[in-house]
């Protein structure tokens, strides 16, 4: 079960009237690295590992829906007022021929969003390895994306989000050191 | 230069096409070094944390696109 927080982790701002930029971003949202990736893969890997790491995927995929709603919010707001003229300029001609200005889970080149994108072995260690290299591809998805995008305000949002993945993954690599631990023995951290 | 960014030097041919960029960098950050995280660690106050993603300022490692100005008391 769910509660829902009527705000964004993080607050998003956005100076400049940019569209090409939500091109870019829009990796992050339903690209093989981005947040809802994430998310699905955290949650989904829950049911087949072991007690002590459960609390940490729920935790970990819950938080990457925080993300995805702050990456949407960025979308909208760099499209929401952009003309069909500033969209075709801006490479988002054949979004807005199918969506207009809706969001789709699609990457920045435009292919939809699929399972086959995740997995989930059942192995715990195969299942978190994964996890540490998914975080990894998200944070050098946010270095790109930042490299590109000269708005203060936006690349403020995506570095917090950039240090999010840090996070994740220093805890997913923890989570690995816990399954590691011998059976019977007693180590205190 | 960033603590945790690495770099090196790749073939430079006399026939290559544009201007070649002679040192590469990339990423090494503070996850990869900590293994299990031990106790007792310099935090972040509430507030700073919540801006810089982290309440430990041992994995603090933003990234910054080279082009754009530092705001609001950031430095890389
Ligand atoms: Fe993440």
């Amino acid at each position: 079960m769910w509660f829902y927080e009527k705000k964004l982790q993080y607050p998003v701002r956005v100076s400049t009237c940019n569209p090409t930029l939500a091109k870019f971003l829009i990796e992050q949202y339903g690209g093989a690295d981005g947040e809802l990736a994430a998310a699905l893969r955290y949650l989904n890997q829950r049911y087949t590992i072991p007690d002590k790491v459960i609390g940490l995927l729920t935790d970990i995929g819950t938080e990457e829906f925080a993300h995805l709603e702050m990456i949407a919010t960025m979308v909208y707001k760099l499209t929401k007022d952009a003309t069909p003229e500033q969209l075709k300029a801006a490479g988002l001609g054949d979004h807005y021929a199918d969506h207009d200005k809706a969001l789709f889970y699609h990457n920045a080149a435009g292919v939809p969003f699929t399972a086959a994108y995740i997995q989930a072995k059942g192995d715990p260690i195969a299942d978190l390895y994964e996890d540490i290299a998914a975080e990894e591809k998200a944070r050098a998805t946010y270095q790109w994306i930042i490299n590109m995008s000269d708005d203060p305000d936006l690349n403020d949002g995506l570095r917090f989000l950039r240090e999010r993945e840090i996070i994740h993954s220093q805890r997913f690599r923890e989570a690995v050191e816990i399954l590691k631990e011998e059976q019977g023995k007693k180590k205190i951290f | 230069m960033n603590k945790f960014l690495r770099t090196y030097h790749p073939y430079v041919s006399p026939f290559d096409p544009c201007k070649p960029i002679l040192e590469k960098t990339y990423s090494t950050p503070p996850n990869l070094f900590m293994g299990f995280q031990p106790p007792n660690l310099p935090q972040f106050s509430p507030q700073e944390a919540l801006r810089a993603g982290t309440l430990w300022k041992a994995f603090y490692d933003p990234w910054f696109n080279p082009f754009e100005k530092p705001k609001r008391g950031e430095t890389s």
